[in-house]
């Protein structure tokens, strides 16, 4: 996503990324992003939470009025509401994306090294 | 408070994004010169919703067959969209709340009321819907959707594009 806001951006459109990644927003040196600490798929809020979603919204807006120059940053300061755990799950596919089930090795090799370093640390 | 990235992600999938590389390229700048008040604003959304009734739904069955591939492909969402409307695939995320209530990911709703208050001065005609996973480099967006949805923004005088990955 952060490609095409690029290429929006670049071609006149003020854009800003309402993005629960922002780490990976900013690798993109995206121009402004609004960064949530929701889960993926709810950018904007709790579905049926209007003012959450009129709250996240209004951010985004206030971000394109008030920055002046490329790779602003904001951080939401709401936090998700209910429980983390199953917010953490529920977001989650039924089944592993294709993607993710293709590179299993990897990510089983990823998480040992993970497991490896906290053990160490 | 500063957002975390990696909240709500499993711990096997940091490493994945942190080797990410930085992009090299110099940031791009458009300035909003207008106030929002009199300000056009669109939304585009990647969470892969489309018109159940008469557009076709985004390709996962080939997403299936080639695991590196996502369908590149864009839907155009009338701002007047209604709930049920709305269906979604995504092989990458539980679309169970979009599919009670989109505005999670593409605010229509919230955006019209904000019109309604004054706060900004219209919305667009239709907004955007793309599904969010891409293959490396996400070529395609790159060279043709991206600069097709600068178009259609430039033909329906989008002044602010407001991008949610889903």
């Amino acid at each position: 996503m952060p490609v095409l806001a690029r290429v929006i951006e670049a071609a006149g459109i003020a854009t800003v990324v309402v993005t629960m990644m922002p780490v990976l927003a900013e690798k993109y040196r995206s121009s402004r992003v609004l960064a949530v600490e929701f889960p993926f798929g709810h950018s904007f809020g709790v579905a049926g939470d209007v003012g959450m979603q009129s709250r996240t919204l209004r951010s985004a807006l206030d971000l394109v009025v008030s920055a002046r120059a490329p790779e602003a940053r904001v951080d939401v300061e709401e936090p998700w509401p209910g429980d983390p755990k199953e917010a953490y799950k529920s977001w989650q596919p039924s089944e592993p994306s294709p993607i993710v089930a293709h590179s299993i090795d990897a990510i089983r090799k990823a998480r040992r090294e993970a497991a490896a370093e906290e053990k160490g640390t | 408070m500063t957002v975390d990235s990696y909240a709500f992600l499993p711990r096997a999938f940091r490493a994945m994004f942190e080797a990410e590389p930085q992009f090299d390229h110099e940031p791009v700048w458009s300035e909003l010169t207008k106030p929002l008040a009199d300000a056009r604003v669109g939304l585009l959304s990647s969470a892969g919703m489309y018109l159940a009734d008469t557009q076709e739904p985004f390709d996962v069955e080939r997403e299936r067959r080639e695991p590196t591939w996502g369908d590149p492909t864009l839907r155009m969402i009338p701002n007047d969209v209604e709930q049920q409307q709305i269906d979604a695939t995504h092989l990458h995320i539980n679309t169970a709340d979009i599919l009670v209530d989109f505005n999670i990911s593409l605010p229509v709703a919230r955006l019209n009321e904000l019109v309604a208050e004054g706060v900004v001065g219209s919305a667009a005609p239709e907004h955007f819907s793309v599904m969010g996973f891409q293959e490396d480099g996400a070529e395609v967006w790159r060279t043709e959707i991206g600069p097709d949805i600068a178009a259609r923004c430039h033909a329906a005088e989008i002044d602010v594009l407001i991008l949610a990955p889903a």
